[in-house]
């Protein structure tokens, strides 16, 4: 318990919190003193990031300077636009920079999706209910999180390289899943009219309900099937690296969205009880809308470990076609390769800014559940 | 979250001394409902994967071993344990001449011993900076909290391989920086940081301190907000008390500071523990593990036994023991914290 009420100062205050009482004057030596040693720090921290910065602002393809540069001494966007219009050398492949970004976030989008909307309701269940089974059920979860992903690549790659079908059967798969999303929405919606509660939230629910039925619908019906198509390959597609990256996202998202539900008071839901809630209710009306900021956190870290994900999607995938950000990304990795290092540095900023940018906005949450999550396990 | 357990099956279980089994499993058969997509999935993709894996250990399960619809199909031999004698006697060159290199005890050391200096530095380093930064009166102290956060925010991939590229010995950063301070004891083709075979100092190449620094750079600003979070539970009243006691700044930073904090950094180093054990990234993108298999990590050489060497039979067993090792790490570990009342919680 001690180590809770720590980690939550931690989650309330952040990195940015106001040191305590600025009132206090240091001696002129000492805050020399620690000025340079704080700027030393901040120095060694910055260099890595300055001279990947000036690299990438240098003219496409230039070469490499032979003095150290930290500064950019002049602006030059060309290397951007040289990775984006041929992020990979002509013999590496042939793909797109919008097609490379377009397959790294359908993969991290679609794992996030995934292991959080499962995720989060196992989380309740381990965190709020009591089960038989519950303590082993959950330690055997904390132990696969322990394990990194490469350990149990062998296992799926062998399996899911077996699996080869139609294209037909990924359509029916998309289509199951619309109407899956549909029906689940036509029953809530039915319940909450029932009820007299149909409010904005509903209709918001609804809406974006309907939003990625319609985006699986069109998904289903953009897979074109050419004619005497080769067997679809699961374990050589984007949808099997992304099944395999559920193996180890999933049991993330359970373990972090427990460690979070666990912190909501339970009041909020004693006092439901007594006025006659059934644990259905207690989720969909207290804990989901209490935990919404975990969801975000969880899901966005799940997203940024599917962005740059290398060593699942390098095993799986063979075609230039499925290539990610992060494959891209190590083909322009040291001195033997073709690339210039002002493209390298250009690439590696433009796949870095999204997700940081994202994860600065959200740092004080994500700090908190760090933390928090490092009590646990 | 300790003893409360849920008050919804306190609810439901009170009303009456004897109920039918039905009654009493009501809550388990709601849990299991909440459960059962994921336990679907877990099942399919993370439990069975970890069985499978066993049996493949214990074949011969090669490339053409995969998918039984293509012409080369080799049905995967029953070879009992050789594949784990293989590993443990480091004869994995009878089966692939490039794993030549490959040293189980080796590895396996190294790993242990990159965890712990690594994990080492980071906290130290993370508990120093936070107390620096928790100096009242420190000026411009928002702009440094600011700066340090960046090694967090940025993808560690990237990191790996913008410092893959600052070691390298031709106009990499490094050799550029050093080159300003040192001048012509650099030597005129640059230090070459990563391929260099020759140990320089406790038996380790060149390429293990390269990365050493990359990943200190990487790892103690997650500590250094770990120990800010704590610095600033601890009441004030206590140093101005240990003041008037006539203690002096070290005395407390000894006395008070380092106990307090110690709650908060126990669960976080043991994190950054495993992390570290586990880090495929810095050692994959920076040195690859080598010179000559040198600076190889667990998960490295698993991933280039299944994905360089496509042995999956081997790398299999080679992960059986990956899981061993970590289950033993997270048990000393795990005993150390005592972590697994909280689990209970």
């Amino acid at each position: 318990m001690a180590n809770s009420s720590i980690t939550q100062s931690t989650s309330r205050k952040g990195l940015f919190a106001r040191g305590r009482g600025a009132g206090r004057q240091l001696e002129w030596w000492q805050q020399l003193l620690l000025q340079v040693f704080c700027l030393v720090v901040a120095v060694s921290v910055l260099f890595p990031i300055m001279w990947i910065v000036t690299l990438s602002f240098k003219e496409a393809g230039s070469q490499r300077s032979s003095t150290l540069e930290l500064i950019p001494k002049s602006i030059s966007l060309s290397s951007y636009q040289a990775v984006i219009d041929q992020p990979l050398s002509k013999t590496a492949g042939d793909i797109s920079f919008w097609k490379l970004m377009g397959n790294s976030f359908f993969l991290a989008a679609g794992v996030s999706f995934f292991s959080v909307m499962i995720g989060v309701a196992a989380a309740y269940a381990f965190s709020r209910l009591n089960f038989v089974g519950r303590k082993f059920l959950f330690l055997s979860i904390g132990f696969i999180l322990l394990m990194p992903g490469i350990a149990t690549l062998a296992p799926l790659f062998a399996m899911l390289a077996k699996i080869r079908t139609s294209l037909e059967v990924l359509r029916i798969i998309y289509f199951v899943l619309a109407g899956l999303i549909v029906t689940g929405l036509i029953l809530m919606t039915i319940s909450r009219i029932r009820s007299d509660d149909f409010r904005a939230g509903s209709i918001a629910v609804v809406f974006g309900g309907l939003a990625v039925a319609g985006l699986l619908l069109w998904g289903g019906l953009g897979i074109d099937i050419p004619k005497n198509a080769k067997p679809f390959d699961l374990g050589r597609s984007l949808y099997g690296v992304g099944l395999a990256m559920i193996s180890g996202a999933l049991p993330f998202a359970i373990w972090n969205l427990k460690g979070y539900l666990d912190t909501i008071p339970k009041e909020l839901e004693e006092a439901a009880i007594i006025d006659g809630a059934s644990p259905n209710q207690i989720f969909f009306r207290i804990i989901l809308p209490l935990a919404t900021p975990a969801l975000a956190v969880t899901a966005f870290l799940g997203f940024m470990a599917g962005w740059t994900e290398f060593a699942l999607t390098a095993r799986f995938i063979n075609k230039a076609e499925n290539y990610t950000l992060a494959i891209a990304l190590q083909t322009m990795t040291g001195q033997y390769t073709t690339v210039s290092w002002s493209n390298f540095a250009a690439m590696s900023i433009m796949i870095s800014l999204p997700v940081s940018i994202v994860y600065l906005a959200l740092q004080k949450y994500i700090v908190g559940g760090l933390t928090l999550g490092g009590v646990k396990g | 979250m300790a003893s409360a357990e849920s008050s919804v099956e306190r609810a439901s279980e009170s009303d009456l001394p004897r109920q039918s089994w039905w009654t009493r499993t009501r809550t388990s058969r709601t849990a299991y409902t909440y459960l059962f997509p994921a336990l679907i999935v877990m099942a399919i993709i993370t439990f069975y994967p970890i069985v499978y894996q066993f049996w493949m250990s214990l074949t011969d399960f090669g490339p053409s071993s995969i998918n039984p619809n293509v012409a080369n199909y080799k049905a995967p031999n029953y070879v009992g344990f050789e594949n784990y004698r293989l590993i443990l006697q480091d004869k994995l060159a009878t089966v692939d001449a490039d794993l030549n290199s490959f040293r189980f005890w080796r590895t396996l050391g190294f790993n242990i011993w990159w965890t712990f200096s690594n994990v080492i530095f980071h906290v130290s380093l993370g508990i120093v900076i936070a107390v620096m930064l928790n100096v009242e009166g420190l000026w411009f102290k928002k702009i440094y909290r600011a700066i340090y956060i960046l090694p967090m925010v940025l993808p560690q991939l990237v990191i790996a391989t913008i410092w893959r590229n600052m070691f390298d010995a031709k106009e990499g950063a490094v050799n550029l920086f050093l080159k300003i301070f040192l001048g012509p004891a650099i030597p005129e083709a640059g230090i070459d940081w990563l391929q260099r075979v020759e140990p320089v100092a406790f038996g380790l190449p060149l390429s293990y301190f390269a990365m050493l620094i990359a990943n200190i750079w990487l790892g103690w600003p997650f500590m250094t907000i770990v120990a800010t979070g704590a610095l600033q539970s601890i009441p004030k009243e206590l140093y101005e008390a240990a003041s008037i006691d006539g203690a002096t700044g070290w005395n407390k930073f000894w006395m008070i500071t380092l106990p307090l904090l110690r709650p908060a950094m126990v669960p976080a180093t043991i994190l950054g523990i495993i992390q570290t054990f586990n880090l495929f990234h810095v050692i994959y993108f920076i040195s690859g593990g080598g010179p000559l298999g040198q600076t190889e990590i667990l998960v490295t050489q698993a991933y280039k036994l299944i994905n360089g060497n496509s042995l999956f039979g081997i790398g299999a067993a080679f992960s059986v023991f990956i899981f061993i090792i970590l289950g033993c790490i997270s048990a000393i570990t795990a005993r150390i914290s005592r972590v697994a009342e909280s689990y209970d919680g």
